[in-house]
């Protein structure tokens, strides 16, 4: 039964949802196979990334399939034990009913910890998380090892985001069709979690939830509106959501300022203080542009100058990807016109 | 045995383990990558991000504290863009740090300044988040500086290792920095392993350069520096000697070049205090007293006991430690056959510690009103006073020790683990068996192990004793007591790792391998001495025959014991 569920996660090709699109099956595999007395599933429900509200959508439609993700994954690593990761917010507004449907797992001798996380961008990458159940500092490891070997109180840990646990239900119900979840964001007429193929392109998705327009001009963050590439309207036509599914439609009035002020600020007030570039860096990159007005001009050389050192030396992949937005924002939007 | 590889590091073949840090195949093979957070015996951090290399192969830049030595790596060490990247980390690191560094605006010798310069590193093209955390006083041994702070997080991890835990770091992004913990439970014990940790003085020594200026300056004043066991063999590695050479000789004319008086010695102490704590080993068996007797020259570890195990006083030695033993003596026996009035004389004691100027500082060790020991210099601090005097230390002459610092060989072996406890067992054989020992090195008490244990036959006795380094090793062993209270007749306990040489007011760095050095230096010293034993230094005993025996039983302890008391959070 268990190697037929892995043959069936193989087949569908599932990968994880959180933004990684790491297989689902390597995973499952590392951790089955990995030494330790104790295992844990951890099913994270963090969502700190700007632009994302997919998770709180199938927590509150779906609860449970991600219940019986989890107790399929507990089951093929056998375990008993999982965690629940949950952002503070979510937990208001759905923990009463995802405890109440954990009873009947309990029934059979599953435990289940949530843990109520304080909302933050890094407490979803998944070794600040361990760090943050254990009551340490919240910031990412240094891997090796890897949770799959030694995660959650040193022990072998399958970590999911909550749409890949909801996706795994789906496989073992023989339901799954490679479809997504998209969070629909910004300048736009009709906002929300839409559910389409993960092949679909950017403007079929608009096109499908009734958000594109062919008359008026815009561009796009996808992915996650901290961390996603920007991309502009022609490329919408060829490229795929990638990240952790979305889409935030910005109307071409958005000034470059506006843009800037958002994900830096952002990046300042979430990088987790661990590495120097991240921690000093993303406070001076919003000094640059934090106290401007529009019509000031940018400093576009000091910016480049730090995103260049957080891309190349930050220690994870929160400091690594600012580069990102705004690069890609300078290349597709802006041409370059530094 | 891991394999060893062949790599190149900018074009040098260099053979190493396979596995090991590229930063510390480098810095073993003199190749120097600057670097903030990485210390070789702690958990790599790589949060400074300043080792930076690249691997040649495939032409990434990462961090070479966490790179592997593999059959074949090639990598670079300073590329132009490596060396961009580099600089632009260490000038987000270092805003501002110039300007608020103590040692820089005063003056003294900065190894950090100087890494800043040779990377040509601009400290004022950022400006940092104020931190306004003000400083913290670990009573009056080591203090915090959270606005210097650059969350390299190796005080913290330190502070666990001791085991004590009392350091973390607190905040998020920019406004990240050290702070202490609150819980009522967890205290300092002052054993300053933070500041001989710490890349920029956030944690340091409470600097008493100041006063013993003011007191050499002061003509009324007759100064006297002393210095511990450890500092000779490791005050070196400031002026790029060799480690573990003892520059004692040269040390006397040092200080005496800075104006000191005089130059005794902590040693002398030493054999004071061995003689002291063997009588009271020797009457605590024979008269059924409290055991384990545990020694107590170590503040730390005192401090540690009266906080966390108060129950465990009694088994404290009341004898005083050695500085304070000599301090005392020599403001009252040298004094008066001088015909000196106590009250001119300064003590200043050079010290590997920086919990020794807590302990400088107790009332109850006060004679006649005076403290034995006024000020309390660190490695670091008097190294800075003689480059800040243009003293080129290696450079000297070798003069001898004043006469009253005359010392034995096993006062000189006191800053090893083991040390303090071999120098005891040496005079205790005597007053126990009332013969002399013919072999006096007791190997089973030596090296690095933070837990050793030995039985050694002293008459018809089979003494059991511990010899133990860090208070998480001393907590192990007190567990053990519960379970087996007659598991020991002595332990020796210090709160750094391999003893007062690995102090934490040692040259930074400080690690296993170089404490490993030190050591030897400090055995070097005792091989090749006649004096071998405490009980036998002839000035030592002058000091009892002529003077300490004829004193009433009071004023005995008042220059000789001391007391303990449970402590309270920072006391």
């Amino acid at each position: 039964m268990n190697e037929e569920l892995l043959e069936k996660i193989r087949l569908a090709q599932l990968i994880g949802r959180g933004g990684a699109e790491f297989p689902t099956v390597t995973k499952w595999e590392f951790v089955k196979k990995a030494q330790g007395k104790q295992k844990y599933v951890i099913c994270n429900a963090s969502e700190g990334e700007l632009g994302l509200f997919k998770d709180i959508f199938i927590l509150k439609n779906y609860p449970d399939k991600v219940l019986k993700g989890m107790k399929l994954a507990m089951d093929f690593i056998e375990t008993k034990e999982a965690y629940f990761n949950i952002n503070k917010n979510y937990y208001d507004e759905v923990g009463e009913k995802l405890k109440e449907l954990v009873k009947t797992y309990e029934q059979d001798g599953y435990n289940f910890t949530f843990y109520i996380e304080e909302p933050s961008y890094i407490g979803g990458e998944e070794t600040a998380l361990l760090n943050a159940i254990e009551k340490q500092r919240v910031e990412p490891r240094l891997k090796p090892p890897y949770p799959s070997d030694a995660g959650l109180f040193g022990c072998p840990t399958l970590i999911h985001n909550v749409e890949t646990l909801y996706n795994v239900a789906l496989v073992s119900e023989d339901k799954f069709e490679d479809k997504r979840f998209y969070c629909i964001s910004g300048d736009l007429k009709n906002p929300g979690v839409y559910q389409y193929l993960a092949s679909d392109s950017i403007k079929e998705i608009l096109q499908k939830s009734n958000n594109w327009d062919d008359e008026s001009n815009f561009f796009a963050q996808i992915g996650g509106s901290a961390s996603g590439p920007v991309l502009n309207k022609k490329q919408m036509s060829s490229e795929k959501v990638g990240g952790a599914g979305s889409i935030e439609v910005y109307s071409e009035k958005t000034s470059a300022l506006t843009l800037l002020k958002k994900w830096l600020e952002f990046y300042s007030k979430e990088s987790c203080g661990k590495c120097t570039p991240c921690r000093e860096g993303t406070y001076q990159l919003y000094k640059l542009v934090g106290n401007l007005k529009e019509g000031d001009k940018i400093p576009w050389h000091e910016i480049s100058e730090l995103t260049e050192d957080l891309k190349i030396t930050s220690f994870c992949a929160l400091g690594r990807s600012i580069y990102t937005p705004i690069n890609s924002y300078l290349e597709n939007i802006l041409n370059n016109e530094k | 045995m891991k394999n060893n590889v062949k790599i190149y590091i900018d074009d040098k073949e260099i053979i190493c383990e396979e596995g090991q840090s590229i930063l510390r195949v480098a810095t073993d093979n003199g190749i120097d990558i600057p670097h903030f957070c990485y210390h070789e015996d702690l958990e790599i951090d790589a949060n400074c991000r300043v080792c930076l290399v690249k691997d040649e192969l495939t032409g990434q830049i990462n961090t070479s504290c966490t790179m592997k030595a593999k059959d074949g790596l090639k990598v670079s060490t300073n590329s132009p863009e490596i060396q961009i990247l580099r600089k632009k980390n260490m000038e987000l690191l270092f805003a501002g740090y110039k300007k608020k560094s103590p040692t820089i605006q005063k003056g003294y010798f900065s190894k950090t300044e100087k890494i800043l310069d040779d990377n040509k590193v601009d400290t004022d093209k950022y400006e940092k988040k104020e931190i306004n955390d003000p400083i913290h006083k670990m009573a009056t041994a080591a203090e915090l500086d959270p606005s210097l702070c650059i969350a390299c997080n190796k005080c913290v991890k330190v502070c666990k290792k001791i085991g004590v835990g009392f350091l973390k770091l607190e905040g998020k992004g920019a406004g990240t920095h050290v702070t202490f913990c609150k819980d009522p439970k967890i205290d300092c014990v002052y054993c300053g392993q933070c500041t001989v940790h710490c890349p920029v003085e956030a944690a340091r020594e409470q600097s008493h350069i100041e006063a013993v200026e003011k007191a050499l300056n002061n003509p009324d004043k007759i100064v006297i520096a002393q210095m511990a066991p450890s500092v000779r063999v490791s005050i070196g590695e400031e002026f790029n000697q060799e480690i573990g050479l003892d520059l004692t000789k040269k040390m006397n004319t040092a200080l005496k070049k800075l104006g000191f008086d005089y130059v005794f010695d902590v040693n002398m102490g030493a054999d004071i205090t061995t003689i002291v704590e063997a009588k009271e080993l020797a009457d605590r068996i024979q008269n059924k007293g409290v055991l384990p007797m545990f020694t107590s020259c170590c503040p730390g570890w005192v401090k540690f006991i009266e906080f966390y195990h108060p129950e465990l006083i009694p088994n404290l030695t009341t004898a005083r430690s050695p500085q304070i033993h000599s301090g005392g003596i020599f403001k009252t026996w040298w004094a008066e056959k001088n015909n000196i009035d106590p009250k001119k004389i300064v003590v200043v004691s050079l010290m590997p510690c920086t919990s020794k100027k807590y302990e400088s500082n107790h009332e109850k060790l006060l004679i006649d009103g005076m403290k034995p020991v006024d000020h309390v210099l660190t490695v670091r601090e008097a190294a800075k006073m003689l480059k800040k005097h243009n003293v080129d230390l290696p450079m000297l002459e070798e003069t001898e020790v004043d006469p009253v610092g005359q010392y034995s060989g096993a006062a000189a072996i006191y800053g090893a683990t083991g040390g303090v406890m071999e120098s005891a067992l040496r005079s205790a054989y005597y007053y126990v068996t009332g013969k002399e020992l013919d072999k006096v090195e007791f190997e089973s008490v030596r090296g690095m192990n933070g837990i050793k244990k030995a039985t050694i036959k002293i008459g018809d006795l089979d003494l059991k004793v511990g010899v133990i380094t860090t208070v998480k090793n001393a907590e192990i062993v007190i567990e053990e007591l519960k379970r087996n209270p007659d598991a020991y007749h002595y332990i020796e306990v210090m709160a750094c790792p391999g003893g007062c040489i690995g102090g934490g007011g040692q040259p930074i760095p400080s690690t296993n391998r170089i404490i490993a050095k030190r050591i030897k230096g400090l055995y070097n010293i005792d091989d090749t001495m006649q004096l071998r034993k405490a009980h036998l230094n002839p000035i030592v005993k002058e000091v009892f025959e002529t003077y300490l025996n004829k004193l009433s039983h009071e004023r005995q302890e008042q220059i000789l014991h001391t007391h303990y008391s449970q402590k309270r959070k920072f006391e």
